[in-house]
C-alpha cells in the first residue's frame, strides 16, 4: 500500500479536533475509531482530499452489554488506485450511544451508495441516520415494529411477522 | 369407459365415458403450472423446465406466470411473511380446480431458517396436496411430484363447475 | 402483479397537440416473470417510457446474520449457499477465506485445496453468468440462447455432484481446506468441459451477440454512466469501469490468484449489451484459468493440518452419534478464533462479495 494512512489521520485530526480516536490494526486490516458526530465531515473529507470515492460497506454492530457506546456503526471506504496494488481500504468505526433512538449522521449526500446500506441499517438495529432522505424499512414490511438484529430480539420470534402478513391479507382483502 | 369398435360402424368406433373421466384425464395431461419461484429452488425448477430433466413430457411445459391461466402453483423457495400475503392473493386469484406443490424444505417448515422472517411452512396459509423435501430437490423429484398430482387427479378428481 | 392504478394529479399536457395525458402508475412484482427472483418495483410510466421506479425488496430476507450468531463457523456455511445461489461455491469460499483469515491460518492452507477452490469458483463464475445471459435472452424470446446456456450448467452440476455431492447447494471447502479429496475422475470431468462448453459458447455467440432483435433490445438501455457506477457502489460485471479496472482478484489476491494469467474484460458503454459482452468475455477467461489451474493441479494433503481448525480427517472411520448431545463426537469443539474483526472479499460472478466477521473469542460470531 502506498498510502500514508497516519498522514492522513493528522490531517483530519488537525482540521476537525479529536475526530480520529484510535487506529487499530489487525490481520493487516486498519479501523479508525472516528467521532460520531464529525461522521459525515470526516467522510466528506475523505472521499474529496484522500480520493476515498467509493464506500463498499455500511452497517452496525450492537454489543449490548460488551461495550460501551452499545452500538458501532461501520463503514468500509474504499479508494481507486491507478495500479491494482494501489487500492486501500480503511474502516471507519462510529459508537452511537443506546436511546429511544439512537442516532448518527447520514452520508448520502457523500455517497449514494449509502441510501439503501443506511435504511437496512436503520430497519434492523433502529438507528435513526439524521439527513436521510427517505428513511422507511426497506427488509421487513414497512409496519414491523422490532428491529431484529438487536441483540435482546429472540431469532425465532415471529410474532410480528406475523401481525404484518395478517395486517397485509386484510388489506388485500378490500 | 366403454369402447365401441364395431366394423359396422366403418371402422371409426367411439367410447363412452362419463364427463367427469373425461375431464379429469384432460386436466391430468394438461397441467398448467404457475411457477412461484422465490429463492434457490426456483433454480432447479427452472432446470427441470429446461432441456435435460423438459417437464413438457408430462403435458405440464406451459408455464403460465399469471394464475388466472394455470392450475397448479409450484412455490418453490423461501416464503417470508412479506412475501406470504402475496402468495396467498396469487393462490386466491387461481381459478378452481387448483393444486399446490410445496417444493423444498423452506416451503415444507421453515427449512433451515428458523428465523423471525420466515414462515414455518407455507400450509400455515395454503392448502397444499404434495410436499417435496430438500434443498433443493432434485429436478427428478419435482417430476416424481407432478406425476403425484397426476394420479390424484385421476384418482380423487375435481368437480366440473 | 395484476394492480393498475391511475395516477390523475400527474396529468401534463403535451406542448404541441396540447391534450392532457396522465402518467400511469403500474406495479410490477413482487412475484413477476422478468424479475428472476423476488423485487417488487413501482413503476410510472408515461406512454411506454418509464419515468419513474421505486423498487421494494425484502421478499427474501431471511435473517441468516442472525442466525449465524447461534451457531459455529463451520455451521454457518450452508446458510452461505443460499444468498446467492446462482454460484454457491463462490459465496462458500468467500466465507471460508474470511473464516480463515480471522483466525490467521491463511499460509497454512494446502495448494491442492487452494487450487482446486479456483476452479471450483471459476466455474461457479460460469454457472452464474449462463443464468444470466440465458434468462435475459429469455425475457427477450430467445428461447434456444436459454435451453443452450442450462444445458452447459447441467454439465456444471454434474462436476459440482461428484465433487461434493448436491447440484445447487454445494457447501463445498470447509475452514482449513477440503471436506475430502477430489474425486478420481476430477480431472477428466474438467478437461471434458473444457472440451465441450468453448463450443456451446461460440453457439451462444452466433445466437445473440450479431443478432439485430436482441442487439435493438440491449444497445443503450439501462445506461450507467462510470461516475454513477462508483457512487452508488457497483461492482462485478455490471458498471463501466474503463477509469477504474478494479478486481478483487488481481488487487487484493486471494487463493493464488496471482499466479494466474488472465484479463479483467471492461464494460466500456455501460449499458445492457456491454454488460452482455462484458460477462461473455468473464466466461472465458473463467475458462483460461481453470485450463491454467487443473494443468498445475498440485497432489498432496488437501486440508491443512491444524488440529484446532480442521474437525475431522476422513482418513477416520465415521464419528460415532452421540444421542445425549445430538451432535456426533467428533463435532463437539469448534474452532474458536480470538477477539478481533476481519473483512473478506472476494470477486463473486455478480460483484464484490465481502464478509464482515467480529469474533468476542467464542466459538460463533457475534455480527
Amino acid at each position: 500500500m502506498s498510502l500514508d494512512i497516519d498522514s492522513i489521520i493528522s490531517a483530519l485530526n488537525q482540521e476537525f479536533p479529536g475526530s480520529v480516536t484510535e487506529k487499530l490494526e489487525w490481520r493487516g486490516e486498519t479501523s479508525l475509531v472516528v467521532d460520531k458526530d464529525r461522521i459525515k465531515a470526516i467522510c466528506t473529507r475523505l472521499k474529496e482530499s484522500h480520493e476515498f470515492a467509493f464506500l463498499a460497506d455500511l452497517t452496525a454492530v450492537d454489543y449490548l452489554t460488551v461495550k460501551s457506546p452499545r452500538y458501532e456503526v461501520v463503514y468500509h471506504v474504499h479508494r481507486f488506485g491507478a495500479d491494482y496494488d494501489e487500492n486501500v481500504r480503511i474502516r471507519l468505526k462510529a459508537g452511537v450511544e443506546d436511546s429511544d433512538s439512537p442516532e448518527i449522521d447520514s452520508v448520502v449526500l457523500v455517497w449514494s451508495g449509502a441510501d439503501w446500506l443506511e435504511r437496512e441499517v436503520y430497519d434492523m438495529f433502529g438507528i435513526v441516520f439524521n439527513g436521510h432522505p427517505d428513511l422507511r424499512r426497506i427488509l421487513m414490511p414497512e409496519d414491523y415494529e422490532p428491529f431484529p438484529l438487536r441483540k435482546d430480539f429472540d431469532v425465532r420470534d415471529r410474532e410480528a411477522s406475523k401481525r404484518s402478513f395478517q395486517r397485509a391479507l386484510e388489506e388485500g382483502n378490500d | 369407459m366403454g369402447v365401441n369398435a364395431d366394423p359396422a360402424l366403418g371402422g371409426e368406433g367411439f367410447l363412452t365415458t362419463t364427463i367427469e373421466a373425461f375431464a379429469n384425464w384432460g386436466r391430468k395431461n394438461s397441467l398448467w403450472p404457475m411457477p412461484f419461484g422465490t429463492a434457490c429452488c426456483a433454480i432447479e425448477m427452472m432446470a427441470v423446465f429446461a432441456s435435460r430433466y423438459d417437464l413438457s413430457r408430462f403435458g405440464a411445459e406451459v408455464a403460465r406466470f399469471s394464475p388466472r391461466q394455470a392450475d397448479l402453483m409450484l412455490v418453490s423457495g423461501t416464503i417470508t411473511y412479506k412475501m406470504a400475503s402475496v402468495c396467498r392473493r396469487i393462490y386466491d386469484q387461481m381459478p378452481e380446480p387448483k393444486w399446490v406443490i410445496a417444493m423444498g424444505s423452506c416451503t415444507c417448515g421453515g427449512g433451515p431458517f428458523d428465523s423471525y422472517a420466515v414462515v414455518q411452512g407455507i400450509d400455515e396459509f395454503l392448502p397444499v396436496d404434495v410436499y417435496i423435501g430438500g434443498c433443493p430437490p432434485r429436478p427428478e423429484a419435482v417430476i416424481d411430484a407432478v406425476m403425484k398430482i397426476q394420479k390424484k387427479i385421476e384418482l380423487e378428481g375435481a368437480p366440473i363447475l | 402483479m395484476e394492480r393498475v392504478e391511475f395516477v390523475t394529479e400527474e396529468s401534463v399536457v403535451d406542448p404541441i397537440t396540447g391534450l392532457k395525458s396522465e402518467t400511469m402508475m403500474l406495479n410490477m412484482g413482487p412475484q413477476h416473470p422478468a424479475t428472476h427472483g423476488v423485487l417488487r418495483v413501482v413503476l410510472h410510466l408515461d406512454g411506454e417510457v418509464i419515468v419513474k421506479a421505486v423498487p421494494h425488496i425484502g421478499y427474501l430476507h431471511r435473517g441468516i446474520e442472525k442466525l449465524c450468531e447461534h451457531i459455529t463457523y463451520q455451521q454457518c456455511l450452508p446458510y452461505t449457499d443460499r444468498m446467492d445461489y446462482l454460484a454457491s461455491i463462490c459465496n462458500n469460499i468467500g466465507f471460508v477465506l474470511a473464516v480463515e483469515k480471522l483466525l490467521g491460518v491463511q499460509d497454512a492452507i494446502p495448494e491442492r485445496a487452494k487450487t482446486a477452490e479456483v476452479i471450483m469458483f471459476e466455474l461457479g463464475r460460469i454457472e452464474s453468468h449462463l443464468v444470466g445471459i440465458g434468462t435475459n435472452a429469455l425475457d427477450l424470446g430467445a428461447m434456444s440462447a436459454f435451453l443452450y446456456c442450462f444445458k452447459e450448467r447441467e454439465r456444471i452440476y454434474e462436476i459440482l455432484e461428484t465433487v461434493c455431492g448436491a447440484r445447487l447447494t454445494t457447501s463445498y471447502p470447509r475452514v482449513g481446506g477440503l471436506p475430502l479429496d477430489l474425486p478420481d475422475d476430477f480431472e477428466e470431468k474438467i478437461r471434458n468441459f473444457l472440451k465441450i462448453f468453448p463450443k456451446t459458447l461460440v453457439e451462444v455467440d452466433k445466437l445473440l451477440t450479431r443478432n439485430k432483435i436482441w442487439i435493438e433490445r440491449t444497445k443503450g438501455v439501462a445506461h450507467i454512466s462510470p461516475e454513477d457506477a462508483i457512487d452508488l457502489g457497483l461492482t462485478g460485471p455490471a458498471p463501466p469501469r474503463e477509469r477504474h479496472p478494479y478486481d478483487i482478484r488481481k488487487a487484493n489476491p486471494y487463493l493464488g490468484y496471482e499466479n494466474y494469467d488472465f484479463d479483467v474484460p471492461v464494460a466500456t458503454e455501460g449499458d445492457a449489451y456491454s454488460r452482455y459482452l462484458c460477462r461473455f468475455e468473464e466466461m472465458n477467461q473463467s475458462l483460461r484459468i481453470i485450463q491454467q489451474a487443473i494443468d498445475n493441479l498440485p497432489d498432496g494433503p488437501y486440508a491443512a493440518d491444524l488440529p484446532d481448525v480442521v474437525l475431522r480427517k476422513r482418513s477416520s472411520p465415521t464419528p460415532a452419534w452421540n444421542p445425549s448431545s445430538g451432535i456426533s463426537s467428533s463435532y463437539t469443539k469448534d474452532s474458536s478464533p480470538s477477539p478481533g474483526e476481519v473483512q473478506h472479499a472476494v470477486e463473486n460472478p455478480k460483484g464484490e462479495l465481502s464478509y464482515y466477521l467480529i469474533s468476542d473469542g467464542s466459538e460463533s460470531p457475534t455480527g
